[in-house]
């Protein structure tokens, strides 16, 4: 399993065999038991299941942002799941994108400067260039319009659209979304879920989502389904 | 302006309210810090000047003679002349028997701007008016003499307060000089004759006012009486001896040292101004430790304000923490992002404080002060340094960093994967 797929260019994200446990004591719960997993770029995977079934926990994981207990993780073939935590937090600047339910846009910023927050710390651009990209990010997800407008005067949908620009700011392998729409209506959440995988599958990126919505997980090329910490 | 820095200006900015507290308490801090230096030193730096233009930076006085212990080790021996003598300690000879030869050799010290010899004898002086004389000192003193001018080594020539130096001048066996306590308490003025008895020697003589002098220095004014030296060693009969050398130098704080190598080469007792005045400069000092930790109570409380603020916006901030650290932001970048926040509101604050400060001062010495006795001013003494406002602005730096730095490690410490989880559950 390490072998030939661990090579393959076009997998940009793998885990085998995650165990996760969360809590301490007697309320200390196995969420993720041995879960594996692969995904390829262009393709849009949606990890589906009941509340506490571990999707989440699951996506932390795989994008860096916790640590397994066991198992491997590999981020465009870079062993990654035993690194420093000053390498993962490198690689997420680097290779991961994050959308999540509550968008969190730092609020005290216009929409252009969320954006341009992860090249900035990335660094790979001028300032022109950034606010350029930043620029066209933003008119991609229908917000050329409102670039100087502070994330408080914005509507939840755009917000949303605001965080799916700044997670493909610095062209990541994956993308990572956490419930995307969950906190939208249908017609932003159809539009928002548009929105991304067109990007994503644009640049070639690899898109993997945690949702409760079944049109949303219909309209994904893999539907992984999770039950009680695995796949089924 | 990097990312780090303008995260840092945006929280902060949001936060002006709860950061004005910091804010005014550093500005105080800052502010009363210097003012109460200035003010302090102020009183010190007059009272070093006032000394050292009484009686100069060294005294030399009293010749040093060594004495001898002697020890006879003879041991099994009767016969043995073997001999051990060692210093026991020191005995001190009054005044100075050739005080030219001690000063030519004074002369050879490169620090030494200046130096007079001087002859003083207790005395009683009575005034016309009085039936009781009252007890005094006179001073002998050469002036407008190159080598030997005791105006060059103090300054007397410019306390004058009544009368002339003219016809101290052109009287040198006649003329006088008082003191301005002495002067009110013989209820006399210049131009007017005294009576000076020395009972030592039983020898008494009339003298004129020439000039009242104030130095404003209490046990001076109302004691000395100032004679040109030829005057006094006729009026004691003592032709060439001094009582002290009286020395200035270039460079007053080398005094200590100066006057250690003094003792040590010409082998009389040589006492720094340090020394003489122990007892007042231990008491500015001490007046200046006191009202700096007093006032540093405002810096103290900024630290806390910061601490708390700081805490606060961690606590509220958790999610953009989490989100952040998602883009790839470091727990360091994290960590500057508040550290960087306490340093803007200090850096404010230290400026400001310093504009408030030296503006107080400014004001503090236009305040009426008139003050007699330890020395003579009547405005409120005012000594700003640059090394007052360094002080200042580092107690600011290192309470408001340090109280800081805690919420700024806690920020730094946060997991993004449980700040999320929590939100998202």
């Amino acid at each position: 399993m390490t072998g030939g797929a661990a090579d393959d260019p076009s997998i940009a994200l793998r885990c085998e065999g995650l165990h996760r446990y969360l809590g301490q004591g007697e309320g200390r719960v196995h969420v993720l038991r041995g879960v594996s997993f692969e995904a390829r770029r262009g393709q849009v995977y949606a990890v589906v299941g009941p509340s506490g079934c571990g999707k989440s926990t699951l996506l932390y994981l795989l994008g860096l942002l916790d640590q397994p207990d066991e198992g491997s993780i590999w981020i465009d073939r870079e062993l990654m799941s035993n690194s420093s935590d000053e390498a993962r937090t490198a690689s997420r600047g680097e290779h991961i994108g994050f959308v999540f339910q509550f968008h969190f846009l730092m609020q005290e910023f216009s929409a252009l400067e969320n954006v341009m927050m992860p090249m900035r710390k990335l660094g790979r651009l001028g300032p022109e260039q950034m606010a350029e990209r930043a620029r066209s990010l933003l008119t991609a997800v229908g917000l050329g319009e409102k670039t100087h407008r502070l994330g408080t005067q914005l509507s939840g949908g755009e917000q949303q659209r605001v965080a799916i620009a700044r997670a493909l700011a610095n062209q990541p392998t994956i993308i990572l979304a956490d419930e995307p729409t969950g906190n939208l209506d249908a017609k932003n959440s159809s539009m928002v879920f548009d929105l991304m995988t067109r990007l994503a599958k644009e640049n070639g990126q690899a898109i993997v989502l945690v949702t409760h919505n079944p049109e949303i997980a219909n309209r994904c090329d893999v539907i992984r389904p999770m039950r009680d910490g695995l796949f089924i | 302006m990097p990312p780090n820095l303008q995260i840092a200006f945006r929280f902060l900015t949001a936060k002006r309210r709860a950061m004005a507290l910091s804010l005014t308490c550093i500005v105080l801090g800052v502010g009363f810090f210097a003012v109460t230096q200035a003010a302090t030193s102020g009183l010190k730096n007059l009272f070093i000047s006032t000394l050292l233009g009484s009686d100069g930076a060294i005294r030399i006085q009293d010749e040093i003679q060594d004495t001898l212990r002697s020890m006879h080790a003879t041991g099994n021996d009767p016969t043995s002349s073997f001999q051990i003598e060692e210093k026991e300690g020191i005995k001190l000879i009054e005044g100075i028997q050739q005080p030219k030869l001690l000063m030519a050799a004074l002369r050879r010290f490169p620090n030494v701007s200046g130096m007079a010899e001087v002859l003083h004898e207790n005395v009683l002086i009575r005034s016309n008016s009085q039936a009781e004389p009252d007890t005094a000192q006179i001073y002998g003193i050469n002036i407008d003499n190159a080598d030997d001018d005791f105006f060059k080594v103090s300054n007397l020539s410019k306390q004058i307060i009544g009368g002339s130096l003219d016809g101290f001048r052109a009287n040198p066996e006649s003329q006088i000089l008082i003191g301005s306590v002495l002067a009110k308490r013989l209820q006399v003025d210049a131009g007017d004759t005294v009576t000076i008895a020395v009972p030592s020697v039983g020898e008494q003589r009339h003298y004129t006012i020439a000039a009242i002098y104030e130095t404003g220095v209490e046990d001076i004014d109302k004691s000395r009486i100032y004679l040109h030296l030829s005057a006094v060693r006729s009026l004691v009969h003592k032709t060439t001896e001094a009582s002290y050398i009286q020395v200035t130098l270039y460079d007053k704080d080398r005094a200590p040292f100066d006057a250690y190598q003094m003792q040590e080469t010409l082998r009389y007792h040589a006492t720094p101004w340090e020394e003489r005045q122990v007892v007042w400069l231990s008491v500015f000092k001490a007046l200046g430790v006191s009202s700096a930790i007093t006032v540093s109570v405002f810096t103290l409380i900024a630290g806390v304000a910061m601490g708390s603020t700081l805490a606060m916006i961690v606590m509220e901030k958790t999610k953009e923490i989490a989100i952040l650290r998602s883009m790839g932001y470091t727990p360091r970048d994290i960590s500057l992002i508040f550290i960087w926040q306490a340093a803007i509101v200090l850096t404010i604050g230290c400026l400001a404080g310093c504009a408030v400060g030296g503006g107080i001062t400014y004001l503090v010495s236009l305040m009426p002060l008139p003050i007699r006795g330890l020395f003579k001013t009547d405005f409120f003494p005012v000594g700003p340094s640059p090394w007052h406002y360094v002080e200042a602005i580092a107690t600011a730096v290192l309470v408001v960093m340090v109280a800081s730095l805690v919420p700024a490690r806690r920020a730094a410490r946060l997991q993004p994967g449980d700040v999320i989880r929590g939100t998202a559950q």
